[in-house]
């Protein structure tokens, strides 16, 4: 019964997992996308950059860093850069944000994605003069090598786990903002922030803490993929424009809507790639046409 | 916000707004001069002309990325798709058909008007962040189209495209007659622009930048405007991609490429968006900095975004709006 259309099982489930990596990539970077525009009405473009950004800290604390410092035996493991990468990406945005996009709020909502595109074209640009093109590897940690075989399908651990912690990400998000007070101050912040802030709330500052989250998500982002994808300077530039097609199908107005639409998104391009595979790299843009046309708003968007 | 726009005399369609005499006068001035100094550039030896005719091109590029940004209010992302698009079909028709060059042309701008009337009524239906992001992806789906179909030669793409001879007569191959015909678009296109802006209906456009729930109040079918407005765009678009063909003789991959989109909204911040000239000048600055850094590998592409990040922070009139605003006319 598996043989249904001529297709074999094996590509199905291993189209069907690799659908689900990278819906699980979507999902973080729409969320990330979602949230900053909620407070900041930025959207931001340096998002694929940082997405990059956090893949090349990873291996490069694995395999540069001890060279640069003379240490050549320091190898910074993978369950480090676990926490590094989207350390040292958050605070980097943290920078960018007090230093350039503050100035950019009084203005028309456009300047910031004009911004930020002109920061993801400077991050790309320096890393692929630094690095080159060519894709670098990153080997899957010890721990997660191997898989795991359900009758003649083979399922490497290393997925399951991108997969996993990548709803978990989502889940530990979509928990912080609607479930705890911190987050029920960035909801307020979102709805109004000039009246969050008479009433006593430092609004500036929920502001940039957001912003470095949801960049640190991001580079979470990259170092799940670094494993599975060639570590390049330019792995984050078509990505970010998929993602922007993600948030146009499903609206940035809710939270748990981003997660959804970007994990069923990359399982529907899975399949395209099993059944049409000429179309699997327009199966989202062809979507988000058929979106615009019946519901222009997005799946979980709000009329504005 | 809403200030410059009168709404009493825009109320109805058929009056005819005349803009601020003096204004007018001295644009004139200035379009008259600015023509008549490139009309003598060809003999002089210091300009390299292939520079002045792909400067034309992208002018005409930024130009309709300015259209719709300056004198509308919408950002498209997508312009490229329009560029590039048309530069294929005028490269493909110069070759494979034979054709003279205004028909290359032609064809050209006909295939990337159609496209932009389709992109333009799917990208209306949301506003704002979203309209850029949607013409964005649109423009990304006619790349993806552009490495799968056989015609455009995959990363090759359509090479050594013959010039022909316009109406016949002029053979293009010839340096000189090539850049008066590069001249002679790019002088009706900054005419058509002018007008366009100038005319009733660009005041109904600068009426939906600036208000738009105010102009939807005053009757005017917004949507069908903007509509409009992006497809007029997205056919001077291709006018720029087309006459990029003839002018470097190649259509490839960059033209649809969205770091090309990005390069016309530069070029027109840079320049001042709102303003006639703008355009222009950005197209000049960023071809001649990307002349210089093209030996340099990734410089350029860094310099392009250091440049964007430097116009949006500090520098949000750009070169001629900075002087148009100093000195009070506009340009």
């Amino acid at each position: 019964m598996f043989e249904l259309l001529g297709i074999s099982p094996q590509a199905l489930t291993s189209q069907l997992l690799i659908g689900l990596i990278n819906g699980s990539f979507y999902a973080l970077l729409s969320l990330g996308l979602a949230v900053i525009f909620g407070l900041l009405n930025v959207i931001n473009f340096t998002h694929g950059a940082l997405y990059m950004l956090g893949a090349m800290v990873a291996w490069i604390i694995l395999t540069q860093l001890g060279g640069w410092i003379g240490m050549p035996e320091l190898e910074i493991s993978y369950w480090w850069a676990l926490f590094i990468a989207p350390l040292v990406v958050g605070l980097f945005s943290i920078v960018i944000e007090k230093t350039m996009l503050k100035r950019l709020y009084h203005l028309d909502h456009l300047y910031g994605l004009l911004l930020t595109f002109g920061l993801a074209l400077v991050i790309e640009g320096l890393f692929r003069h630094w690095f080159g093109v060519l894709g670098n590897s990153y080997p899957v940690p010890d721990l997660l090598r191997g898989g795991m075989r359900v009758n003649e399908f083979f399922i490497p651990w290393y997925r399951l786990w991108v997969v996993g912690m990548a709803l978990a990400a989502c889940f530990a998000t979509w928990f912080f903002i609607e479930r705890t007070n911190l987050g029920s101050l960035l909801r307020a912040g979102t709805e109004n922030p000039r009246l969050l802030q008479a009433l006593g709330v430092n609004v500036p500052l929920i502001i940039t803490l957001t912003y470095g989250a949801g960049c640190a998500l991001a580079a979470f982002a990259g170092v799940l993929a670094a494993p599975i994808y060639q570590v390049t300077a330019i792995m984050g530039s078509d990505l970010i424009i998929v993602v922007f097609a993600v948030v146009v199908i499903g609206g940035m107005g809710s939270i748990a809507g981003s997660i959804l639409t970007g994990l069923g998104l990359g399982v529907v391009e899975g399949l395209t790639k099993v059944f049409y595979p000429q179309a699997s790299s327009v199966s989202i843009f062809v979507i988000m046409i058929i979106v615009l046309l019946i519901k222009p708003a997005g799946l979980f968007g709000k009329v504005r | 916000m809403n200030t410059t726009s009168t709404p009493t005399k825009v109320a109805s369609t058929d009056v005819s707004i005349k803009p601020n005499v003096v204004n007018t006068a001295a644009i004139t001035k200035v379009t008259l001069v600015i023509f008549a100094l490139l009309a003598l550039l060809p003999f002089q030896d210091a300009v390299y002309d292939l520079f002045m005719m792909k400067v034309f091109c992208f002018a005409i590029f930024a130009a309709s990325v300015n259209l719709l940004l300056g004198f509308s209010g919408l950002l498209s992302f997508g312009h490229a798709a329009f560029f590039g698009t048309s530069a294929y079909v005028t490269a493909h028709a110069m070759k494979e058909w034979g054709v003279t060059p205004e028909i290359g042309l032609l064809v050209g701008v006909v295939a990337s008007t159609a496209l932009g009337y389709v992109f333009g009524a799917l990208a209306i239906r949301r506003q704002g962040i979203y309209f850029a992001m949607i013409t964005l992806a649109l423009a990304q789906v006619v790349y993806f189209i552009a490495t799968q179909v056989p015609f455009t030669n995959g990363e090759d793409g359509i090479q050594g495209v013959p010039r022909g001879k316009f109406l016949g007569l002029f053979d293009l191959s010839n340096s000189s007659h090539m850049y008066w015909f590069a001249l002679g678009v790019f002088i009706l296109a900054f005419l058509l622009i002018q007008r366009v802006v100038q005319s009733p209906f660009g005041q109904v456009l600068k009426s939906i930048r600036e208000n738009e729930p105010r102009a939807i109040s005053l009757g005017y079918d917004v949507d069908r405007y903007k509509l409009m407005a992006f497809t007029i765009s997205a056919g001077l678009a291709g006018l720029g991609g087309g006459l990029k063909s003839l002018v470097l003789q190649l259509a490839s991959l960059t033209d649809v490429f969205w770091h090309t989109s990005g390069e016309a909204v530069l070029m027109t911040i840079l320049g001042g968006i709102g303003t006639l000239w703008g355009p222009v000048l950005g197209a000049a600055i960023i071809i001649n900095l990307q002349n210089y850094l093209a030996n340099l590998g990734g410089w350029s592409t860094i310099a392009t975004g250091a440049i964007f990040v430097l116009c949006v922070l500090a520098f949000r009139r750009g070169i001629v709006g900075e002087i148009s605003h100093r000195l009070n006319i506009r340009l």
